[in-house]
């Protein structure tokens, strides 16, 4: 059930891309709740993504 | 009628957009300049609701993804291999794979501020980065192309596409922290 901060920023990328499987959506919330780094490491994919995104659409 | 000046003041940002995909100055300067025909043949349908810089993509974007498609897979000699692992991240974790050092906030950037930086930081981050790697992300992040799609035109598997994404998302996340963190030491 557990998982480590490497393999949730495997899940994290992966969750950008598709749906988790119900099993990975939730070992990797249970992971995020209780780690700071992984859930501002989150953040930050995202803002690369919108920041890519934007770039993309030119805006 | 689009200004010319206009226009003109466009071409470095069509020209790093296409650059990015291609990876071919000649042929991206080539696609950039169909797209300003383009552009002028149909500058009445350019309706002014968005910026002209929007309007200008969505007309380069539509060529490079009709121009990835027809060309069908890409040929690349490079080997998968060293790009189907993610070892070279190791250094960032310990032993048992949790972080190792501290993720701090990025506090400084605006979003806004971001999209207009993106290039610069890709553009510096991208050559270090596997030509695959760079490539699955710009089909990816920038184009918005389907998982599917970069699979077949890559000739890889779900798997490696995955693997690629998170090297490159990865290498991304580090160039805009160092980016972030030189200007709040400026």
């Amino acid at each position: 059930m557990k998982i480590n901060c490497r393999q949730a920023s495997r899940l994290i990328s992966h969750g950008l891309d598709q749906p988790l499987s119900q099993w990975d959506y939730l070992r990797l919330r249970v992971h995020l709740w209780m780690c700071g780094n992984c859930r501002q490491f989150s953040r930050q994919l995202q803002i690369v993504q919108q920041s890519a995104r934007k770039a993309g659409r030119g805006e | 009628m689009i200004a010319h000046a206009d226009l003109e003041a466009e071409l470095p940002y069509l020209q790093r957009y296409a650059l990015a995909q291609l990876r071919d100055r000649d042929a991206a300067n080539e696609i950039v300049q169909e797209t300003v025909l383009a552009a002028l043949e149909s500058g009445d349908s350019f309706s002014g609701k968005s910026s002209l810089r929007t309007w200008l993509t969505s007309i380069l974007r539509f060529k490079l993804i009709d121009r990835l498609r027809r060309k069908g897979r890409e040929v690349l000699f490079d080997s998968l291999e060293d790009e189907s692992d993610d070892s070279d991240f190791d250094g960032l974790f310990s032993q048992d794979g949790h972080w190792q050092n501290k993720i701090k906030a990025w506090s400084g950037p605006e979003e806004s501020l971001m999209s207009r930086q993106f290039w610069e930081v890709f553009e510096r981050c991208s050559q270090v980065m596997p030509r695959r790697t760079a490539m699955a992300f710009v089909m990816r992040e920038v184009m918005g192309l389907e998982i599917a799609e970069i699979c077949n035109n890559l000739d890889i598997t779900a798997t490696n596409c995955s693997v690629l994404l998170y090297r490159a998302r990865m290498s991304l996340r580090e160039c805009f922290e160092i980016r972030w963190a030189g200007e709040a030491r400026a």
